[in-house]
């Protein structure tokens, strides 16, 4: 059983269609990318999983039991647009929001101490939040997303605005806190931070879900059957020596070594392809060119578009 | 409920702690004292500028006027009146007054000067020569009367009148009550009222503009309801506003006190209102002349406990009501708009009403009975203040209660269609507003 679950969920605004009947299944301790083009429909879903909206049909679990009021005690999330009151005190207004998560104020305190602690802050605890730079305003903003030890954390588009020590550190957050066990749902561009931490993801574009799947599948199923070869040796003889189902790509040449980009097709292994090169040159790196996530993102769009394109 | 409370709190500390609470709440006590002080200290005392008055005296009377006080009259002998006026500069007289030859027939004299003369100056000269030839001329008849103690008898039928407002009580105790005050207590609380709305109901606008564009309200939103998050800004502003006037009249109540007791020793409120008469009063009373010691009494029978406490009770339902009323509307604005500037536009529909609601409340000042009173203190937009000029005057039980009713359920709606602007409004940033859109986000189902 999934941890979150959201089913066939539709929502429309005047004239637009935000969701068409997405779905997605979120396991526990896990985190899941929710990919897609800007416009695609991610904030409307995100707003409905944090009930600041509801959906005009489709159900939303959590943790087995229909969505209710009560849930966000148990949900963090952190805006892709995100902002604090300027004139407050960080401590008071961190423990102002954890009280609305329904924490109590001794606990909010204790829990806001040990936080402070850990990422030596204290002595921001009775700055206001006008006295901080945008990064501490943004590390202050994480501390009370989680503060309140929810079990479902959603994060928009959380590394903008980080340069790239904090962003190294909030990346290293996310995973402890998935290894606690907490359930992460995680909406980005920034294709970089998927490759590192996502377990799972969905893409959603123009208001559907166009691909679902765990990190690893979907890394196998675009894979491209490319490979890049160095070698040192005489390359018009290791050309004719290949077979017509291997494609060269792309040729570069450097100092110490020769590189090729190849295609392996119809049914070609690496085993096949290494066979070929080594009896004719002396091999000097050999490895499969996973396509990025990137990559793939961009790939399955513009299929998209063009199907669309022809309905 | 419980966040409602938590809201309350933070929305009701963070106003409180601010520097400008702060000063305005104990500066204006000082200053509304220092006002009464500089009034009463106005009323006591008398015109002291010493002045010289060259007087031209063309008639028969013989010393028409006299000196008095800080006024000193020096008859010019054969003077022309051209070398009265060279006076004015060489021996630094205030005015040259020229009493004509036919002043029995004219009845009237001139006072000449640069400066403009003063109003007690014309009205001491005019009282003095009137008095000196009334005088003369009563003398006259009763000595060709020939009437024994005519005189006496004359001075007998001298009667001031003065008419003293006295209202039932609840218990049917007499007290003094005074016309002017009630008016002015009603007026003036109503006045506080629009102020109070202006002051606390823009506060909650504010709020609500500066958490959406802090975007801190995606946050909040995904922790508690909208309504509870307007509910709970709304209670507490305007708790803030409440300890504000309570401060404010505790301060002013004890500055008073204090002062009173600094400046007019032995002189207290009871002491003054059970002298009938000047003679009963300790010395430092004795400076008052009858007449402000009667003006004294109106006032502080007006401060009688029960009748301050049944105004008080009305007031502050009015005032909260009123108050609550307003704040919705000023919350949906607030959620409509992006900035300040945008506001604008809305500031006209919501304060006219209210400036209405003092002009008919002047008018129903001088007419508390009339139709024009009724319905104004019983439309609620306007009720707030109108029924506050109202109530000094006595207003019937059923058209009170009808007011209230009136109110409260006008602010359930209002609230109820607030609210729903504020939710859609709140998540809509950069939007251009209008009350085609604004009308769409109220029919707009969750």
């Amino acid at each position: 059983m999934a941890f979150f679950e959201a089913k066939n969920i539709v929502k429309q605004y005047a004239g637009h269609t935000a969701l068409k009947g997405v779905s997605i299944s979120v396991s526990e301790g896990s985190i899941f990318g929710l990919l897609g083009p800007n416009g695609a429909g991610k904030t409307t879903l995100i707003r409905i999983i944090n009930q600041i909206t509801g959906p005009d049909s489709g159900e939303v679990f959590f943790n087995g039991e229909p969505l209710k009021p009560e849930h966000v005690h148990h949900i963090g999330y952190l805006p892709e647009e995100r902002g604090l009151y300027k004139k407050m005190k960080v401590g008071e207004q961190s423990i102002y929001l954890a009280q609305l998560k329904g924490m109590s104020k001794q606990d909010a305190n204790e829990k806001l101490q040990a936080w402070f602690k850990k990422f030596d802050i204290l002595e921001w605890w009775d700055k206001k939040v006008e006295e901080l730079s945008k990064g501490m305003a943004q590390k202050i903003q994480f501390i009370t997303t989680i503060l309140h030890e929810p079990k479902l954390l959603i994060f928009d588009e959380p590394f903008s605005g980080f340069d790239p020590i904090n962003a190294n550190l909030l990346k290293k957050e996310i995973l402890e806190l998935r290894d606690k066990g907490c359930t992460i749902i995680f909406s980005t561009h920034n294709m970089g931070s998927v490759e590192e931490i996502c377990d799972h993801i969905a893409l959603i574009h123009k208001s559907e879900k166009i691909l679902d799947g765990s990190f690893e599948d979907i890394k196998k199923e675009y894979r491209t059957n490319t490979y890049n070869i160095s070698f040192n040796g005489d390359l018009e003889k290791l050309k004719a020596n290949l077979s017509n189902d291997i494609e060269i790509l792309e040729h570069q040449a450097s100092k110490e070594f020769e590189s090729l980009k190849l295609k392996l097709n119809n049914g070609t292994s690496s085993n096949d392809l290494l066979s070929q090169v080594l009896p004719h040159v002396e091999l000097v790196a050999f490895n499969e060119i996973i396509p990025s996530m990137n990559d793939i993102f961009i790939r399955v769009i513009e299929e998209k578009n063009l199907s669309l394109d022809f309905e | 409920m419980n966040k409602i409370l938590i809201i309350i709190q933070r929305e009701y500390l963070s106003r409180v702690k601010k520097k400008s609470f702060l000063l305005l709440t104990f500066l204006t006590p000082i200053f509304i004292a220092g006002i009464y002080a500089f009034m009463i200290w106005m009323m006591m005392k008398d015109d002291t500028e010493k002045r010289t008055i060259g007087v031209i005296n063309e008639s028969e009377l013989v010393s028409p006027v006299e000196s008095k006080d800080f006024t000193t009259f020096e008859y010019l002998e054969n003077t022309s009146f051209e070398e009265a006026k060279k006076m004015l500069d060489t021996k630094g007289y205030y005015a040259i007054l020229k009493v004509p030859k036919n002043i029995l027939e004219e009845q009237s004299a001139e006072l000449f000067s640069f400066k403009q003369v003063t109003i007690e100056v014309k009205s001491e000269v005019g009282s003095q020569i009137r008095n000196h030839i009334e005088t003369i001329k009563r003398s006259k008849i009763i000595a060709e009367a020939n009437m024994p103690d005519l005189e006496q008898k004359l001075e007998a039928t001298k009667t001031p009148i003065s008419v003293k407002t006295i209202k039932f009580g609840d218990d049917g105790e007499i007290k003094q009550s005074s016309t002017e005050i009630a008016m002015g207590l009603g007026f003036a609380m109503s006045f506080i009222i629009y102020m109070f709305i202006f002051m606390y109901g823009v506060q909650v606008m504010r709020g609500v503009i500066e958490e959406k564009s802090n975007r801190i309200i995606e946050v909040i939103i995904s922790s508690v309801k909208p309504f509870q998050l307007m509910m709970g800004k709304i209670v507490g502003v305007a708790m803030v506003g409440l300890t504000q006037f309570l401060m404010w009249v505790i301060l002013t109540g004890a500055i008073i006190v204090i002062g009173s007791a600094v400046f007019l020793p032995g002189l207290d409120a009871s002491s003054i209102q059970e002298a009938s008469s000047i003679s009963q009063l300790p010395s430092t009373g004795q400076a008052m002349n009858q007449a402000q010691l009667n003006m004294m009494q109106d006032v502080l029978g007006t401060f009688d406990m029960g009748y301050i406490m049944s105004i008080l009770g009305g007031f502050i339902f009015f005032f909260l009501a009123g108050y609550l009323l307003y704040s919705a509307l000023f919350a949906a604005v607030g959620s409509a708009v992006d900035n300040e500037t945008e506001t604008q536009q809305f500031m006209l529909p919501i304060s006219l009403p209210l400036v209405l609601a003092l002009y008919i409340g002047m008018a129903v000042a001088k007419n508390p009975e009339g139709s024009l009173a009724f319905w104004g203190s019983i439309i609620p937009l306007t009720s707030p203040i109108v029924m506050l000029v109202r109530i000094p005057f006595g207003v019937p039980v059923w058209e009170l209660l009808l007011s209230m009713g009136l109110l409260v359920a006008s602010f359930i709606f209002v609230t109820w269609l607030a609210a729903k602007i504020y939710r859609t409004g709140i998540l809509m940033y950069g939007k251009k507003v209008s009350y085609k859109e604004i009308w769409k986000w109220i029919r707009y189902h969750r």
